[in-house]
């Protein structure tokens, strides 16, 4: 157990590519850090240098205090699980998580021990004498995290170790991998592409994009304060909605009508001396059908009238879209479209996405009022991408 | 296409079947005249049977009692060996770094070898045997181990990369952050791995070197290091009017054989698929 520091950690290929670029993170001990972001962010690059399979261009990489940036991963006492499980496919299950402690030439009898009290954990026992090839996905997947645990090293790495499993079975695991990290109190870092693995599994998330760090932070200050656009929309499912809007006298015109500045948006806007054109973002789970919210709460919001374009009922909720004439745009947008794949849909116009209750009458086809909650909107700037709303 | 699959697969079956014996049986017709007249006596070579009708190991008793067959069959087995250890274990470290490693002429080096694999060997026997007389390498086993190391190195390396591009190469990463040092990772991971690629290379390159008889007609003179091929064709009857036809076809038998068993030996150990289970899929 202990502390991990990346101090200005930088990745520069042979061939001039940057792939990660000053990233500062300091991950306390026993801490569950996830690194997050789209596919070519940097967050593998980023686990491979803290394991030592990659070089470190320049900055430190600092582990117990100790400069590691020239250890052999040999030397760096982490264990790393990786998204094939990468079993050894000619060792038995016993002989794959004994495999380290016998390079650490530790006696049989200990390992005899380990593997057994690892495998007792992971309910592995049954299994131990087979051979990875006649295991099932889930399984191998924890022998792989049993190869991990047996040595008790100073942290866990893991590279999206859930990615290969199918659904079910991910969010089972999602959530023995999160009580077998607090059990062992090891520092894990943790790379997914899946906003909902690093929501649920990290004490703090670090989101990534290009190279760079975008924000770090506890899932639920990430997900109510993103720093800008891109962790905004990366962050929460349904993503964020994103509708361009345009400073007018005392509100601001939008695909969903004249909206009223409230004293909070204002001073907001005063205070980060916004353009005049800017992007608005309102969650899904912020829109609320317009007959069912009492006087007050309409006080505090507004509503938009729209055609309904889509219901999806959850059960529990009911997803409504709605179809804008307008779409918001920028750079950071149109990375998150191309990474969801979403881009692939042609789609001209904006679209709606609303989280209404259950016992909403709604239709499609209808012309159906929505209340939004003016509290929660932010607005952030299309050139930079900065959130205006946040507070500083 | 399931309603009418019945009659159909079998015409296909059929048909196949047909062409696959057509095929067994030109191959393997030349190789059983081959034994038939091993064992036939003089005297009933040429009657024209396919089965002997007088029996006789009398030819694999004249050649095994000549120090001419016994030496160059010690000769071939020597050579071949010698040649395909160090074939594969050089082609082994060259096919595991072009298949891992990054390196400068790596394309360069895998081209040439190529070319070297193209080069027509006839073209080179009379340089090869200037070189040898000169350096005195001529008629001696290292004479001969040396071109055959060259001309199935560039096969060597090429089975074995691409055995070596199958290992997932996570495997080798996970072994060093288990602890492993570069060859260890290599040893107790990749190599166990690598090892039905190793068979198959060590097969056919041992192959190469037993079948070889242009080199080892050119670049050898005596009973030294001259091998079975060669030997083969330098058999002669007891005298001038007597044919050797029954004493070479047993020799060829010998020199047959132990191909054919390696290979079934070796054929379930090729099969083997010693990957798989390594990742999922």
């Amino acid at each position: 157990m202990s502390d991990i520091v990346l101090d200005r950690v930088t990745k520069r290929y042979p061939d001039g590519a940057l792939a990660v670029q000053e990233v500062n993170i300091e991950i306390a001990d026993g801490e569950f850090i996830i690194l997050v972001g789209p596919s070519g962010c940097g967050k593998s690059t980023t686990l491979n240098m803290i394991a030592g399979l990659e070089d470190i261009t320049s900055g430190e990489l600092r582990i117990d205090g100790t400069v590691v940036n020239d250890r052999a991963p040999k030397d760096r006492d982490i264990a790393m699980v990786f998204q094939s499980y990468a079993l050894y496919p000619h060792l038995s299950v016993r002989e794959n998580m004994a495999f380290p402690l016998r390079l650490a030439k530790l006696d049989t009898a200990t390992i005899d021990r380990k593997v057994n009290e690892a495998a007792r954990i992971l309910d592995l026992t049954q299994h131990l004498d087979r051979r990875p090839s006649n295991l099932s996905g889930g399984q191998r997947q924890r022998v792989a995290m049993g190869r991990a645990i047996v040595r008790n090293p100073k942290a866990f790495l893991m590279d999206e170790p859930l990615s290969n499993l199918d659904a079910k079975l991910r969010v089972q695991m999602r959530t023995s991998v999160s009580r077998l990290q607090k059990q062992l109190g090891t520092t894990t870092v943790y790379v997914t592409h899946d906003q909902t693995e690093a929501m649920t599994l990290g004490d703090r998330v670090v989101v990534m994009r290009g190279g760079v760090v975008q924000q770090i932070g506890a899932p639920q200050h990430l997900y109510e304060h993103p720093a800008n656009l891109f962790v905004a929309g990366f962050i929460g499912s349904p993503a964020m909605n994103f509708v361009p809007a345009a400073v007018a006298d005392g509100g601001l015109a939008t695909a969903l009508g004249e909206i009223r500045l409230t004293d909070r948006l204002r001073r907001a806007m005063e205070r980060a001396d916004a353009p005049r054109e800017v992007i608005l973002g309102i969650r899904p789970e912020h829109f609320e059908d317009a007959s069912l919210v009492d006087d007050r709460m309409r006080a505090e919001g507004d509503v938009f009238t729209g055609l309904v374009d889509v219901v999806e009922s959850m059960g529990s909720d009911k997803y409504v879209y709605y179809a804008l004439d307008e779409k918001a745009r920028s750079a950071e947008l149109e990375e998150l479209a191309a990474d969801s794949g979403s881009s692939d849909v042609p789609a001209s116009e904006g679209q709606l996405v609303t989280r209404l209750s259950a016992v909403s009458p709604v239709r499609e086809g209808d012309h159906h009022e929505v209340w939004f909650d003016l509290g929660k909107v932010q607005l952030f700037d299309p050139s930079t991408g900065r959130n205006l709303t946040l507070e500083a | 296409m399931a309603a009418f699959g019945g009659t159909d697969t079998r015409a296909r079956k059929l048909r196949w079947s047909l062409l696959n014996t057509l095929v067994v049986v030109y191959a393997l017709v030349p190789v059983l005249w081959i034994m038939s007249l091993s064992f036939k006596t003089p005297a009933t070579l040429n009657d024209g049977n396919f089965i002997p009708r007088e029996w006789t190991l009398e030819n694999y008793r004249s050649i095994l009692s000549t120090t001419e067959f016994l030496r160059a069959l010690l000769n071939s087995i020597g050579i071949a060996l010698i040649a395909t250890a160090i074939a594969v274990v050089l082609g082994t470290m060259a096919a595991y770094a072009i298949a891992r490693l990054q390196f400068p002429g790596k394309r360069l080096l895998v081209g040439v070898s190529l070319l070297i694999a193209m080069f027509p060997q006839i073209s080179l026997v009379s340089p090869l045997f200037e070189i040898e007389r000169t350096l005195g390498l001529f008629d001696t086993w290292p004479g001969l181990i040396l071109p055959y190391i060259t001309f199935s190195l560039p096969l060597a390396i090429y089975t074995l990369s691409a055995f070596f591009r199958e290992i997932p190469w996570e495997l080798e990463k996970a072994a060093k952050m288990d602890g492993a040092t570069p060859g260890q990772a290599f040893l107790k991971v990749i190599a166990p791995l690598a090892a039905p690629g190793v068979f198959t290379t060590a097969i056919l390159v041992f192959i190469f070197c037993w079948n070889d008889f242009l080199f080892a007609l050119t670049l050898t003179s005596t009973e030294r290091s001259r091998t079975v091929p060669v030997a083969l064709s330098f058999f002669t009857g007891d005298s001038q009017f007597q044919d050797p036809t029954g004493s070479i076809s047993a020799a060829a038998v010998v020199i047959t054989v132990p191909i054919i068993v390696a290979v079934l030996f070796f054929q379930r150990r090729i099969v083997a698929g010693l990957t798989s289970g390594a990742v999922k899929g």
